[in-house]
């Protein structure tokens, strides 16, 4: 499967939760600190690396405050066989 | 497994560059934010970043001009249509487009955007429908659902006194003007990416320039709905569309071919 990850522009976060509704892998959550702003954002906890930058929380976000990666998939096979 | 670093991954979505980096006013959760959002990318995607021109209404999107980086300007309430007809007829090179409520576009300038589509002024109208004045408190709007509690309708709308909720798509299609008139929505991924592509579709029509295109899109409004934004994603499916169907309500011939373009 797809290795990705998310990066957060957490201050820019109003913390509505559309994001976590739409996660197939529920790795998006909301934090219990808050912004700037004084929101909760959303927040990547992802130990076990299940993102796979599917892209879902970057669509249904009204703020635009995700930035999606995904790992090329050349470089996913040699990182699997390296860490195994 | 071990940790890779940012630079081993690709960027496979980032903010659309014609987004102003300011944070908008909306409340959150609010699919505004959204829509501006998904024009951004069409804007990028089609290259029209230095020749597009933002017509903003009167409501919540009246700062709409502010979150754009394409030039912009206000229109009086309701009468975006016909700003934008002005700057379009004086160039027309330029790619203009309104953005506008349903407080606006369907209830003050009413006259505007139907004597816009009756001349086939060739411009985009982005068309959102919350249901309700969402800058003033939520009060009913021609959009207004029967029996939804507003704070000028505290009993629930009353079709007896006040009417049914108002059709624009629908209106909008009859006129000859009119190119490419649909109703799409926001309320999953996927509507959110066809949404997307009908905007696309619509900026096209007028870079082809073949008239009017009207994109209504059903929207959310969480505070005014009093709902947490996820349910009031789950209201739009469950009260509105069943009033304001999806679909497409005119693609002339001459539009045909641009719906099927990526």
């Amino acid at each position: 499967m797809a290795r990705g990850t998310v990066v957060i522009d957490m201050n820019r976060c109003k913390g509505c939760e559309l994001c976590t509704t739409v996660c197939p892998q529920q790795i998006l959550q909301m934090a219990t600190l808050y912004n700037a702003r004084g929101y909760h954002p959303a927040v990547l906890v992802d130990p076990e690396e299940r993102c796979t930058g599917c892209t879902l929380c970057a669509v249904i976000c009204p703020d635009a405050v995700m930035t999606v990666y995904r790992l090329p998939a050349k470089t996913g096979k040699q990182a699997a066989v390296h860490t195994h | 497994m071990t940790t890779l670093p940012l630079t081993e991954f690709e960027v496979v979505y980032h903010r659309p560059d014609t987004l102003a980096t300011i944070t908008t006013h909306y409340c959150p959760g609010c699919t505004h934010g959204l829509i501006h959002r998904l024009i951004a990318e069409v804007i990028d995607e089609l290259e029209l970043r230095e020749r597009t021109i933002c017509v903003a209404p009167v409501g919540c999107a009246v700062f709409a001009y502010n979150y754009f980086n394409v030039d912009g300007c206000e229109a009086p309430h309701g009468r975006a249509p016909a700003m934008a007809t002005g700057m379009k007829r004086c160039q027309p090179d330029k790619i203009v487009f309104t953005y506008q409520g349903d407080g606006d576009l369907a209830a003050i300038g009413t006259n505007e955007i139907i004597h816009a589509a009756g001349r086939g002024e060739n411009l985009t109208v982005i068309f959102v429908n919350n249901a309700t004045y969402g800058m003033t408190g939520g009060q009913m709007a021609p959009t207004t659902l029967v029996g939804q509690v507003t704070p000028s309708s505290p009993t629930g709308r009353d079709a007896h006194m006040v009417g049914l909720p108002m059709h624009v798509s629908e209106m909008i299609s009859t006129l000859s003007g009119a190119s490419y008139v649909v109703r799409r929505s926001v309320h999953n991924v996927a509507n959110i990416n066809k949404t997307k592509a009908a905007i696309k579709t619509a900026f096209r029509v007028q870079m082809e320039g073949l008239g009017l295109s009207m994109v209504e899109i059903l929207s959310s409004c969480p505070t005014n709905w009093h709902m947490a934004p996820p349910d009031a994603l789950q209201w739009i499916e469950d009260a509105m569309m069943p009033v304001f169907p999806l679909g497409d309500y005119k693609v002339t011939d001459a539009v045909m071919p641009l719906t099927k373009r990526r």
